[in-house]
């Protein structure tokens, strides 16, 4: 079967989704942003990798943290980024994705990042593209999010390095959440033996456990003995017509209290994509509390996304050199 | 010359050598960093061999992977597994003894040294190989050398380790050690 996001050879040529990438790649992209961790920490915070690229953050729908990240991923790795809000700009006097594109390419663009309400837009431009310009998905509809996908899982595994031996619970609106299917992509794919949802049945998909994962809806039992807890946002902008009684009510039920924490294991820890609705999906004290590591993940994502950009950009990979 | 003409010199002999030849340059202020696999690997070894003067002087060590500073990386891209690189002192006005296995191109050192200048500003650094083959394409040469051993550009020399620890010289299969300016780009470039 033709893989668009891998070339002849194997290697990783676009990133759209975690879905239809092998074990190996997945982990050669955690690998590698463990090395880019420390550049952070140098007194050069740079890498000289994409030195004379341009890359194009294309975001036809607004997200400040993602687009910041590959922003700052992209410079640390010495590029030249251009950050384009195209809902503000021609889209809105009738440009069409595809000639937005090939303007960009035509400026000498390498490399697109690209955020659309639309599943499957940035499959679309990968299609679109010639082969030596590559195309990161940076969130697509209900689609995938894979970058945020991998980091969580690079985080989860910086703090509970053992993946074969935990438990997972993702918590919230699955329904709308591209990142909850990227995760659970990740999660299943890396081995985690036991992911599980909870949800009330309106925030989940139809046949969600075809992904592998146990169906909760209750947090009492959903939550017990879990190693990882990964909340998710409630989307607020993506929900039409009436699929929750109120925020308040969401919040006791499914909102992760201290009280509700103390079900996991006690060394478990709390992921949360970001941005957060406090006293909604979250309660601050457990955002801010000690097994909270929201932050960790911010720092973690842009390493993860140098990794996936450096491997993108590099000619061939994957050889030995000496 | 085919592999079986070449008689390959004892590595371990070589470090013994090289660590008698470090010695007198340890002192205060001295750090040691050696590259990666096999310049780390010389390096722990050294760390042991050296013990004495390393804990006088309260020398400190580290590694580089230079990956992310390679000029090939246009070609060849990323190899399939990095190492991050860990240099836990300041590297400001330190005198860096840089540890590298077998000293070819060049382009290795120079990596090595952009990558180190990213961490401040080292007031010195030494360049040390176990092995000189020859062939360097820059005007960057080892100061200390275990041996001379001069090969053609087909033939790879890598040094190895054995299950034990100890290491080896071994010639390899010789597509990667082609010098990196000669490597065909592929039809993607």
């Amino acid at each position: 079967m033709n893989n668009p996001q891998l070339d002849q050879d194997g290697r990783l040529r676009h990133l759209l989704s975690i879905e239809g990438l092998p074990k190996k790649i997945l982990n050669q992209i955690l690998d590698t942003a463990e090395s880019f961790v420390g550049v952070a920490e140098r007194e050069v915070k740079k890498v000289p990798l994409l030195r004379g690229k341009t890359v194009c953050n294309l975001f036809f729908e607004n997200s400040t943290r993602t687009r910041t990240t590959f922003e700052i991923a992209a410079k640390r790795l010495s590029a030249d980024v251009i950050s384009l809000n195209v809902n503000s700009s021609s889209q809105s006097k009738g440009e069409t994705i595809l000639d937005t594109v090939d303007n960009l390419i035509a400026m000498h663009a390498d490399m697109f990042v690209v955020r659309h309400s639309q599943s499957g837009a940035a499959h679309f431009i990968a299609k679109h593209v010639p082969p030596h310009i590559h195309v990161i998905n940076a969130g697509d509809g209900r689609h995938s999010h894979p970058t945020q996908g991998l980091l969580d899982v690079f985080t989860i595994r910086k703090y509970k390095p053992d993946l074969h031996n935990l438990r997972v619970a993702i918590v919230g609106d699955i329904l709308h959440s591209r990142v909850a299917r990227s995760e659970i992509h990740a999660l299943t794919s890396l081995g985690v033996p036991e992911v599980r949802v909870i949800a009330p049945k309106t925030l989940l998909p139809a046949q969600v456990e075809k992904l592998g994962v146990h169906v909760y809806h209750d947090m009492k039992a959903g939550l017990k003995d879990v190693d990882v807890i990964m909340m998710l946002r409630l989307q607020n902008e993506r929900m039409s017509g009436a699929m929750l009684p109120s925020a308040q009510e969401y919040f006791k039920t499914y909102g992760l209290t201290q009280d509700k924490l103390r079900l996991a294991k006690s060394d478990a820890i709390v992921l949360h994509p970001g941005p957060m609705n406090r006293g909604v999906e979250i309660d601050s004290s457990v955002a801010d509390g000690a097994q909270s590591v929201i932050l960790p993940q911010v720092t973690y994502g842009i390493a993860v996304r140098m990794a996936v950009m450096a491997m993108l950009a590099g000619g061939q990979g994957g050889g030995t050199q000496s | 010359m085919s592999a079986a003409d070449i008689k390959l010199p004892n590595a371990e002999q070589l470090l013994n050598d090289l660590a008698h030849k470090i010695e007198p340059l340890l002192q205060a202020n001295t750090a040691l960093v050696g590259i990666q696999s096999g310049g780390a690997w010389l390096m722990q070894r050294l760390l042991v061999l050296l013990a004495d003067s390393i804990s006088t002087h309260a020398i400190e060590h580290g590694t580089l992977d230079v990956s992310f500073y390679r000029d090939d990386f246009a070609q060849r891209g990323l190899k399939s597994e990095t190492r991050p690189s860990q240099i836990p002192f300041d590297v400001d006005n330190k005198h860096i003894i840089l540890i590298d296995d077998v000293f070819y191109t060049g382009r290795t050192t120079r990596a090595a040294m952009n990558e180190l200048f990213d961490y401040g500003r080292p007031a010195s650094i030494t360049l040390v190989a176990l092995v000189n083959r020859g062939g360097r394409e820059l005007p960057i040469a080892p100061q200390i050398v275990g041996i001379d051993v001069p090969l053609d550009a087909e033939q790879n020399l890598q040094l190895l380790q054995h299950s034990n620890g100890t290491l080896y010289l071994a010639l390899q299969p010789s597509l990667s050690s082609t010098p990196s300016s000669t490597i065909k780009t592929d039809s993607h470039e």
